[in-house]
């Protein structure tokens, strides 16, 4: 008997019992599905968020306070609690100490609870320099930018970002109106052009807005920059920078006060946490891929034990036990690959309709991993059932009542 | 005289069962030559349906040999006694024995595909064969759709598509009414009459009167073997 001659017979087996093979199936159809469903949805937080950081620039380098060690993902002494030792004239010893450094800003954050006409949102609020815009890439949608001119002068001017503007104004335009922050009146002077796309994650960046630093610093009782934030003459000159200020900050400052960090390294540390969810959820839907497994064997054992009679009959007829063992280890197959398919099928278009909602993306690798495992499942738990059918003594299984 | 076809000497049977020793046969020889229509009667316990298994390849003696067409059966190795029962034996079994849900053309098939016939042919092969045993217009239907006496035409057509040697019949006129029964015995002995080598087994005298040669067991040796006409 050859592979297409089981394969007729394991279709016709299945198709006599049609309803307990779809049943049977389905085990396996919800396990493949989810693993690529939830495989999806990880990979695509990945690329969002690389996409997210991409668009920031990915040769900008962050100065922080503390020491914070991106490895292990952990600080000593959170980078919030830190009281920051980095000053202004830093970013002047910066310019000077590198050549590589385009532009640096300096940045203090604090809370941006924006009042308009009795309508209060909050926001992630920022007092910097003008350059800070060029080094992440902002562009103004309408009105203009915070100037040096601003920072100088201590103006109460706000720039808000694409979320903050669409809350408080819809579609009208923000510009010329005065918002309340804190109980003070600020001008808004510009709207900036939105970056990213959908909000699924918590740091949206376009849910910001910018006020000239030093206003900020009066507004929020700070003395010092919470951050200074530098971008390099281009991509290749990341690492060149980050020895500079490295060396230029340890001029005036200990090691623990600070922290250099590159984009790629925050990048790289978040990217790795997120593959690490990515396969935890691969990994978890695997097991529900591994009941239905079982589901399989309980079913192909049900039916060795129902068609008895029968294999006693082939066996009478001529059928080896290496016949009647390919007969049901190919049925197992069959029913796991054929779960494994629809599962495919219905994984894929879930995340394609979930798409509408978060980004998500199939990865050739969840997919192969999926149907190479249905149908490994197939063989790994078809095989028990198959073997106790081939080893029925004839005479007993034609017995059989 | 014809030839030897099947040839059975000094065969013993035993079953161990929790320790006791079970003697199904004993010491039983016996030979059949091409052609004949042979009954082997006995009443139950004689060993007649453990010497029929021996007989048709589905069991192992504990001692003596089978030769079949002089050759002497290896028992050792079930690859081997499928193929030799494929090649070899045709069964007609008491319960039919059809599968379900399966037509009449399929089941006849079955052996064909065991012994590697292209579907083709297959399929040609086993036309023949029921239209032989009178069930050309049945060929589509299923086990479920046929009378008892049609299903066990259509077995009988299943025994004969291979050309066996032996066709090897365990009570086949059990299940049925007496109308069936005489004609699927009928159908036997037109078999033998086209030449065919048949051992029936039975209990009942009616079905074993229209063999031509009857061999009687008894407490698993054989008592009398008697051929008459």
């Amino acid at each position: 008997m050859n592979l297409s001659e089981y394969i007729k017979l394991a279709l016709r087996a299945l198709r006599t019992n049609k309803v307990r093979a779809i049943l049977t199936m389905l085990g396996i159809i919800i396990g493949v599905s989810s693993v690529i469903l939830l495989v999806s949805i990880g990979t695509g937080l990945q690329e969002y968020v690389t996409t997210q950081f991409q668009s920031l620039g990915a040769n900008t380098i962050f100065v922080m306070p503390g020491k914070i060690d991106l490895k292990n993902m952990q600080s000593a002494g959170t980078s919030m609690m830190t009281v920051s030792k980095l000053e202004v004239s830093d970013i002047e010893d910066i310019q000077r100490g590198s050549s590589v450094v385009a532009f640096a800003s300096p940045a203090v954050a604090g809370a941006g609870i924006i009042t308009y006409r009795g309508k209060t949102i909050s926001t992630e609020l920022a007092g910097i320099w003008e350059n800070y815009f060029q080094i992440m890439n902002f562009t103004a949608e309408s009105g203009d930018l915070i100037r040096q001119s601003d920072v100088e002068r201590t103006r109460k001017v706000i720039v808000l970002g694409d979320k903050p503007a669409t809350d408080l104004f819809g579609d009208s335009d923000p510009v010329g109106s005065y918002v309340s922050l804190g109980g003070v009146r600020y001008l808004v002077k510009g709207r900036l052009a939105a970056k990213g796309s959908g909000g699924a994650m918590g740091a949206n960046i376009d849910d910001h807005a910018f006020i000239p630093y030093t206003t900020a610093l009066r507004q929020f009782n700070q003395s010092k920059p919470y951050m200074i934030v530098v971008k390099t003459l281009s991509q290749a000159d990341v690492e060149q920078a980050s020895v500079d200020i490295n060396r230029v900050l340890l001029r005036r400052l200990k090691e623990d006060d600070f922290t250099v960090m590159k984009q790629t390294d925050l990048l790289n540390t978040i990217t790795q946490f997120l593959s690490v969810i990515t396969v935890a959820l691969g990994g978890i839907a695997a097991i529900s891929l591994l009941v239905g497994g079982i589901g399989i064997m309980n079913i192909m054992l049900v039916s060795v034990t129902e068609r008895t009679r029968e294999i006693g009959l082939r066996k009478a007829v001529g059928a080896t036990p290496r016949d009647i063992l390919a007969q049901f280890l190919i049925e197992a197959i069959i029913l796991s690959l054929f779960g494994g398919i629809i599962g495919i099928i219905i994984g894929a278009l879930g995340s394609l309709a979930l798409n509408a909602v978060i980004k998500t993306y199939i990865t050739p690798w969840s997919v192969m991993l999926a149907s190479g495992f249905s149908a490994l499942i197939g063989i790994i738990f078809g095989v028990a059932p198959a073997i106790r059918a081939s080893k029925l003594d004839p005479i007993e299984a034609l017995r059989y009542e | 005289m014809p030839e030897e076809i099947l040839r059975i000497t000094h065969i013993a049977k035993e079953y161990r069962m929790d320790g006791v020793v079970f003697t199904a046969l004993s010491d039983v020889s016996l030979t059949i030559r091409k052609g004949e229509f042979t009954a082997i009667m006995g009443p139950s316990g004689s060993g007649k349906s453990t010497l029929m298994h021996i007989i048709g390849c589905l069991d192992r003696p504990t001692a003596g040999s089978v030769f079949i067409e002089n050759h002497k059966i290896a028992m050792s190795s079930e690859q081997e006694l499928a193929k030799i029962r494929n090649e070899h034996i045709g069964f007609v079994f008491q319960q039919f024995n059809l599968l379900r849900r399966t037509s009449a053309l399929a089941n006849v098939e079955l052996p064909l595909v065991y012994a590697h016939i292209p579907a083709k042919a297959r399929k040609e092969k086993a036309l023949a064969m029921l239209a032989e045993v009178g069930l050309q217009d049945k060929t589509d239907n299923f086990p479920s759709q046929l009378s008892g006496g049609q299903q066990q035409r259509v077995a009988i057509a299943r025994a004969l598509v291979t050309n066996p040697t032996i066709i090897l019949a365990d009570e086949p006129t059990g299940n049925l009414d007496s109308k069936s029964g005489a004609e699927i015995l009928q159908l036997f002995e037109n078999l033998h009459t086209k030449g065919a080598t048949i051992i029936l087994v039975t209990h009942d005298e009616h079905v074993a009167a229209h063999a031509k040669r009857v061999i009687r067991l008894a407490d698993g040796v054989i008592v009398s073997d008697k051929k008459g006409k």
